[in-house]
């Protein structure tokens, strides 16, 4: 009998290539005669082109074309997910060219493309491009960008508005905070951040004239969907005629999900080269300029209740900052991933947000790294926080309060997550969210709180505890309820896998999603494994292939291990259904009269007549003997449209010192507690939980991206940006409660997000509770000694 | 005018002509193929392309090639034999280390400097170490347990005790 390794800390298939030196990522692949593209980018945020001189480029050394914006005979690159999208809700559009033909609105922008014979000959060709430019005011501040006399990027959006869209129950919550006996407000920043996965993207375009075809290499999580994006949307060519491919993809957090310039590019050089491969590197403060950043929320936040601590309403108004123009789905973040999950884990009655999107002169805002749901769990965390301290509470008290209680699930999202037209509802799976709560109260030491503050204070320190239930969604579907209320990114959100058995009875199987890290090669491994009775090594996973693979959405969103994950459960049961049917006819037997163990099917009753999954596919793969109207081979796919999001949560409390002289902040201690429903692999839930949670620290404490005011970024290099380094972090504890999701049959939730969507909350909320004893209501992030000390300095009354 | 480069990579005797601008990342990566050594940034900060030049650490976009000259280069493909898996390797894979993997050899050749230099180094030690090194995948704990392993491991010639419940492939 195989051992069954679903559940099981298995060491990672992938790893041995990649500890080696031997993992392939895009700029590890040479082609021959491969050519090297490098783009000329914008030095201005807002400017208008007069005229580009590409003479004395063209005569550069090994210079083989020098494309400009009106060398580029394609569409923009596609905004696929508008606000509110078929509700009619009015977005003023304006999407990215390939190369820019009438201006720029960011530095970094890309406006003219070099291929050479090598990388350094198409950089230094950049230098003897001559655009005469043309200057303009800039705004880089959502807010500001949207009031009166702001410079403006688009004609057709006035006031920089890309929409104004709205959620929830307006009068409900006006009245709401009309009638509390107590509001608080506040407003809070949720500040712009540089992704930085350690691979930046790139590209390989090889166009083949002999049949019209185009094949690009990209580091992308959705080779699938760029597929359909550049051949339809962009290029105007048949679907059939692109193949995508993904190799090892070095992390990407969301970066990699979109369509970009540089795609079209290498596919449009190769084929002005006459097919000669082109391949595109970018560099790290490329990566910065012109690769999408995440955040950048302004939000005046109200929220009203009881002095008992019941809340009773949430009102929230948010600038969403989107960047000079729309990326892929931009306008989809701060909307539907943001403001229908404001409430959170919590029974509020009222909610209501209104989010405004903005053009700014800065590179585009997409998803990063839990993607609107860290945006909205800062909101309503510290709002939870700023209330409880208005009435005098403490800070888990209110949470205990506001939860939803565990018998009311299914749940309907207040904020809107469950009001769709066409029937079609998303609700939360399940939820038990006390007992993760107690457990991290308990290992975080925060029963101990005011002795530990004490102590604390005798060595010049002040100490914070700070906590953040967090509430995610993953997986987002059903594509009926995507399709009803026109929220998906044009596209439905279901998954495919594969599944093979091979001759020797070794099994392929493949999918359409698509691993960034995440160890998909194993934990696809481990579920059919488990599915059909086979050990982890006899099972091999192929992925990110559009020649191979069969279509599906990629990764992100969280959605492998709930939508992904099923869909080849689902092919593994036809491959059994099959084997079950054919192993009747071996055996002489009816097929309802089969016994399925593991791998050996055997009839009833009769256990010594039996064959295994590997003779079965030997035979029926031959087919020499295959009963009438059974088609040869062991070769199955299955498409798996979820029925609803699953939904993790959990408690996470960071405790900070601060220097009382200095400001600087000190993690000393981080608990999580997070329930993810089952685990597939808990050691890379582990790992999952750890990067997320060290993300949404950096956000916390460090990172930010910095814009001038003339629109240069000035934290433009990894010099500039503070990335967090190892000696940063305390070692994170973490604990689980389990509660399984019902919307999948392993009963998963994802993790992929939930670190990051936490723990900035928790760090925030504890620097911010070290310094109430000072008067201090909210320091906005990145919680820098410098931005801490001020606030000191300001509450003693001193100069700041 | 190109500059002619002789050094000793993972063993192996190499004659390289280059360009005087070329960097030692560069000629790895080009002109040997040796594709395990990444490059993540363009300032020497994300240590990426650490590799060992004569015994050291070194970041190997911040040397030229021809200032390796003459030099013994070793690289992440150098660090498995033919017994196996260097300690380390090992390591990364038992506790899960690496996710996305491309930090994963610089790491490795940053840790294995200080293994050299410090037989039993503690958690703070281990993290400053690996200072010059970014990782966004990991948080960085599992790679500080795997780093602690393989120093265990290495102090008493025992394999590296496992973090996991069973090998992935081999």
């Amino acid at each position: 009998m195989t051992a069954d390794m679903l559940g099981q800390r298995v060491k990672r298939t992938e790893d041995q290539r990649l500890i080696t030196g031997k993992g392939r990522y895009v700029d590890d692949i040479k082609l021959q005669s491969m050519a090297h593209m490098a783009i000329l980018r914008s030095p201005y945020a807002h400017a208008n082109i007069r005229s580009i001189d590409t003479s004395l480029a063209k005569a550069m050394p090994g210079v083989l074309d020098v494309m400009v914006g009106a060398d580029v005979p394609y569409n923009p690159l596609p905004m696929a997910w508008p606000a509110g999208g078929s509700a009619g809700l009015q977005n003023n559009v304006n999407m990215p060219r390939a190369l820019a033909t009438d201006g720029v609105k960011w530095t970094g922008e890309g406006v003219a493309a070099v291929t050479a014979e090598t990388p350094e000959q198409a950089l230094d060709a950049l230098e003897a491009i001559v655009v005469d430019w043309e200057p303009l005011a800039a705004v880089v501040d959502a807010e500001k960008a949207t009031q009166s006399g702001a410079p403006q990027l688009h004609e057709n959006a006035p006031n920089n508005e890309v929409f104004t869209w709205t959620v929830g129950d307006r009068d409900g919550t006006d009245a709401a905070i009309r009638d509390a006996e107590v509001v608080v407000r506040q407003r809070i920043v949720n500040q712009r951040l540089i992704p930085n996965p350690m691979e930046t993207r790139g590209d390989i375009g090889l166009y083949n004239p002999g049949t019209d075809e185009y094949t690009i290499w990209m580091s992308s999580q959705t080779p699938h969907i760029q597929r359909i994006l550049l051949a339809i949307f962009v290029m105007g060519i048949p679907e059939h005629k692109v193949r995508c491919i993904s190799p090892d993809v070095g992390g990407a957090f969301g970066t990699k999900i979109f369509t970009y310039a540089d795609y079209v590019l290498v596919l449009l050089a190769s084929k002005r080269l006459g097919g000669r491969a082109v391949k595109w590197i970018e560099g790290r403060r490329e990566n910065y300029q012109s690769t999408i950043h995440g955040r950048d929320h302004i939000t005046y936040l109200e929220i009203a209740g009881k002095r008992d601590g019941e809340i009773t309403g949430l009102r929230v108004k948010t600038y969403a900052n989107l960047g000079g123009r729309l990326s892929t789905i931009g306008p989809g973040i701060p909307t539907t991933l943001y403001a229908r999950v404001l409430s959170g884990c919590y029974k509020i009655p009222a909610v209501f947000a209104e989010v405004t999107g903005v053009y700014t002169n800065t590179v585009f805002v997409d998803a990063y790294r839990g993607a609107g749901r860290p945006e909205a769990t800062y909101v309503v965390e510290r709002a939870m926080d700023l209330f409880a301290d208005e009435i005098g509470m403490d800070h888990a008290a209110i949470r205990r309060k506001n939860f939803i209680p565990p018998d009311q699930f299914p749940y309907e999202n207040p904020s809107g997550l469950g009001t769709a037209s066409g029937g079609a509802k998303i609700y939360i799976d399940s939820g038990n969210y006390e007992p993760a709560l107690n457990k991290a109260l308990v290992m975080s030491g925060y029963l101990d709180a005011e002795a530990a503050r004490a102590e604390a204070r005798k060595r010049g320190k002040y100490l914070g505890f700070g906590l953040s239930s967090y509430l995610e969604v993953c997986g987002v579907a059903p594509s009926k309820w995507i399709g009803a209320v026109g929220e998906g990114w044009g596209a439905a959100m279901w998954e495919s896998s594969n599944i093979k058995v091979h001759l020797t009875g070794k099994v392929v199987v493949t999918m359409g999603t698509q691993p960034q890290g995440q160890g998909h090669e194993t934990t696809y491994a481990q579920v059919v494994g488990h599915e059909l009775g086979l050990p982890i090594e006899d099972i091999v996973v192929q992925h990110s292939d559009t020649q191979g693979t069969p279509f599906g959405y990629g990764s992100y969103g969280s959605r492998t291990s709930s939508v992904g994950m099923t869909a080849a459960i689902k092919a593994a049961g036809k491959i059994r259904e099959k084997a079950r049917r054919y192993a009747a006819h071996m055996l002489e037997a009816s097929p309802d009269d089969i016994e399925v163990d593991g791998a050996t099917y055997s009839v009833k009753g009769s256990p010594d007549k039996k064959k295994t999954l590997q003779e079965i596919a030997f035979a029926l793969d031959l087919a020499f003997d295959a009963p009438e109207g059974m088609e040869p081979y062991l070769d199955e796919t299955a498409y798996h449209d979820t029925p609803n999001c699953t939904w993790p949560f959990g408690t996470h409390v960071a405790v900070v010192e601060i220097d009382e002289a200095t400001g600087h902040v000190d993690l000393v201690k981080y608990v999580a507690v997070d329930d993810v429903g089952n685990k597939i692999n808990p050691m890379i839930v582990d790992g999952q939980l750890h990067g997320g949670i060290a993300q949404g620290v950096g956000q916390a404490l460090w990172e930010g991206a910095v814009y001038g005011d003339d629109g240069q970024l000035l934290s433009g290099s990894m010099l500039d940006y503070a990335l967090p380094r190892a000696s940063w972090f305390p070692p994170l504890e973490l604990d689980e409660t389990v509660t399984p999701s019902p919307v999948n049959p392993i009963g998963v939730k994802g993790v992929g997000e939930a670190g990051a969507i936490a723990s900035t909350a928790a760090v925030a909320n504890a620097v911010n509770d070290a310094l109430r004893p000072l008067g201090i209501r909210h320091v906005d992030m990145p919680l820098t000694p410098q931005s801490v000390w001020k606030a000191m300095q300001a509450a003693k009354g001193g100069r700041a | 005018m190109n500059e002619h480069v002789s050094l000793v990579v993972n063993g192996v005797p190499r004659e390289v002509d280059v360009e005087p601008r070329r960097l030692l990342v560069q000629l790895l990566r080009e002109d040997l193929d040796l594709t395990g050594t990444h490059i993540g940034c363009d300032t020497s900060q994300c240590g990426t392309c650490t590799v060992h030049v004569d015994g050291k650490a070194v970041k190997s976009c911040t040397m030229l090639a021809v200032q390796a000259d003459g030099s013994r280069v070793t690289t992440i493909e150098g660090m498995a034999t033919a017994e196996g898996l260097h300690p380390l390797q090992a390591a990364f894979w038992e506790h899960h280390g690496l996710q996305c993997g491309f930090c994963t050899p610089g790491m490795i050749m940053a840790a294995a400097d200080l293994l050299g230099r410090s037989t039993e180094p503690s958690d703070d030690e281990i993290r400053h170490a690996i200072e010059g090194n970014f990782c966004r995948c990991t948080g960085y704990q599992n790679i500080v347990a795997a780093i602690r392993a393989a120093a265990a491991a290495m102090r008493t010639g025992d394999a590296v005790p496992s973090g996991a419940v069973q090998g992935g492939a081999a």
